[in-house]
């Protein structure tokens, strides 16, 4: 392949990426965009340059090429082995977990030029230097962060560990590691630099534990969000050290767009980001919302009344939370709201942007489910209808409808968007007991006149709602 | 010093700010994972470097670069796919 036509590819595999990524943020045209990504890949391996702009596939063959085929095939089955394997409810996990290779190989690959570079006897530029130290120290960062982020979502050590002085001891740490970086931008080559970077590299896989540790479970998501653009910028910082352009690209609009996102999700929660990397939520605040002291009392209700008030609505809205997912009820009901449809009820999903554990994993269990998407209807375009609504189903949601972020200037959660079921006629609170959510706040919904607790497990709650609309 | 590079670099943050804008937050999971699946290019990194490796230690952890890129890359994708191919629009 001649050299005057691969940057002409190159140009053509970042149009492929711009428009795949373009594509995914539709839900008509996101399965295309995935598969218009990956053939931007493709083409791109088959154009693969090495730095000396020959390509990588014309020289003759060697034990490395061997070494490359079997690496690939090795991934690609730990890759699909995952990807197929995993359950839908799992999904951040998955993510979290192919981010921290993608960041753990940035991190090699960088570290692999760095050292070649540095018992060479040629003295090595900052322009060079400056791209191979940041993609270390991001990658690794990324690697160990994400590792831990993995395993907070698995529900080990989930709670924040926290200790005093913490923020300032990783300060500290990062404060050496951009030292040592720094040190090393001009000092890159002989045997203290090999020293000196090898430091620098255990440093930063420690501090992306120490970054990630003190975050709590629920926040895990903005966690995986901002580690996904890190390695994206430290993929693109590979592309500069041995100039390959497509790296380049790629892994700058990872980088942004993955910055975006962690905005987006971190807005939709109404809180700032620093607040999520820096304090440990839900530590305090919780018991003073509960003594404020909420007036009226718990009515709970059978699910024979239930059946009726939903067979004989006009217009029915289910909010699902991630407790409807732990307790597999999605498939439930799906044959619920097809029940009402055949009936004539308009039935439709308030889908709270947090919902599940992660911004559209909602979307994701119910699509599993076979909901269809045109069903699902976000936030701020359902809240303005919400007092037209007959029967609002919560199921396995708290937070998300509690008005105490609306009314409570005391509570941690004010200030938070809510779906306002409570401006629904009549709301259906389906729940397994009285405990408090996730952020062991207690929710001022299940106190309203207008509601009705309908208590036990969703799955059997939701199976005999069927079974009595059926009948009536 | 090639400043091209950082002309590419400087566009292409603009454009990966510009094309997620208005993505709607129900499909914020797929976005991730599937910017997640490109980052993923990293498998050439792995590629190129263990295609020069002169030593062992070299060998060795290009070797586990490659494994690991790989695993993002194609993983990533498929998860991703599986993902996707379950929206779908009322008949």
């Amino acid at each position: 392949m001649s050299s005057q036509i691969v940057p002409l590819i190159i140009i053509g595999v970042s149009v492929l990426f711009i428009l795949g990524i373009k594509f995914l943020s539709s839900p008509k045209t996101a399965r295309t965009g995935n598969l218009v990504a990956a053939a931007g890949m493709f083409i791109a391996l088959c154009a693969l340059l090495k730095t000396d702009g020959s390509s990588v596939w014309a020289h003759g063959w060697t034990f490395n090429y061997t070494l490359i085929v079997i690496g690939t095939v090795i991934g690609l089955v730990i890759g699909a082995i995952g990807a197929y394997s995993v359950k839908m409810t799992s999904m951040p996990q998955m993510v979290a977990l192919f981010n921290g290779l993608g960041g753990g190989a940035a991190a090699l690959v960088a570290s692999l030029e760095f050292l070649k570079d540095a018992r060479g006897a040629e003295p090595v530029t900052a322009f060079i230097t400056v791209p191979m130290l940041f993609a270390t120290l991001i990658g690794s960062l990324s690697f160990s962060g994400s590792i831990i982020a993995y395993l907070k979502l698995e529900g080990k050590f989930e709670k924040p560990m926290t200790f005093p002085g913490q923020n300032i001891l990783n300060g500290l740490i990062l404060l050496v590691i951009i030292g040592l970086g720094g040190w090393l931008t001009f000092n890159a080559t002989g045997g203290n630099a090999v020293t000196a970077f090898v430091v620098m590299f255990s440093l930063a896989l420690f501090f992306g534990i120490a970054m990630v540790m003190p975050i709590g479970g629920a926040d895990m998501p903005v966690v995986i969000s901002l580690l996904n653009s890190f390695t994206g910028l430290a993929v693109a910082a590979d592309g500069f050290a041995i100039h390959n352009n497509a790296m380049i690209v790629a892994g700058t609009l990872v980088g942004s767009s993955g910055t975006l996102l962690t905005l987006l999700m971190c807005k939709a929660m109404n809180r700032p980001v620093t607040n999520v990397l820096f304090g440990a939520f839900g530590s305090s605040g919780g018991a003073a919302a509960a003594a404020s002291g909420i007036a009226g009392t718990v009515k709970p209700i059978q699910a024979d009344e239930v059946a009726l008030l939903l067979a004989y609505a006009q217009r029915v809205v289910v909010v699902p939370g991630y407790g409807m997912a732990v307790a597999q009820a999605q498939h439930s009901v799906r044959e619920l709201t097809e029940e009402l449809g055949k009936r004539g009820v308009e039935v439709q999903f308030a889908i709270h942007p947090v919902a599940g554990r992660m911004p559209g994993h909602m979307n994701v269990l119910l699509a599993e489910a076979n909901v269809p998407y045109d069903q699902l209807v976000e936030m701020e375009a359902i809240n303005p209808s919400m007092d037209r609504v007959d029967v609002c189903l919560v199921i396995g949601a708290n937070d998300v409808v509690n008005p105490a972020a609306r009314e409570d200037k005391a509570s941690p959660i004010y200030g938070m968007p809510i779906i306002d079921a409570d401006h629904c006629k009549t709301v259906i609170v389906m729940k397994r007991s009285m405990a408090a959510g996730f952020a062991g706040i207690e929710n001022h919904l299940f106190y309203k006149d207008n509601t009705r607790m309908l208590f036990g497990d969703a799955k059997a709650s939701l199976n005999a709602l069927v079974t009595a609309v059926k009948a009536s | 010093m090639d400043t091209n590079v950082l002309f590419i670099f400087i566009l292409a943050v603009f454009v990966g700010f510009e094309v997620i804008s208005k993505v709607p937050s129900m499909l914020h999971t797929p976005l991730m994972s599937g910017t997640n699946a490109i980052h993923g290019i990293i498998l050439f990194g792995g590629i190129l470097v263990l295609a020069d490796a002169q030593t062992h230690l070299a060998q060795a952890l290009g070797f586990v670069a490659v494994i690991f890129g790989s695993a993002n890359v194609f993983g990533g994708f498929m998860v991703t796919d599986r993902m996707l191919q379950m929206f779908k629009k009322k008949k």
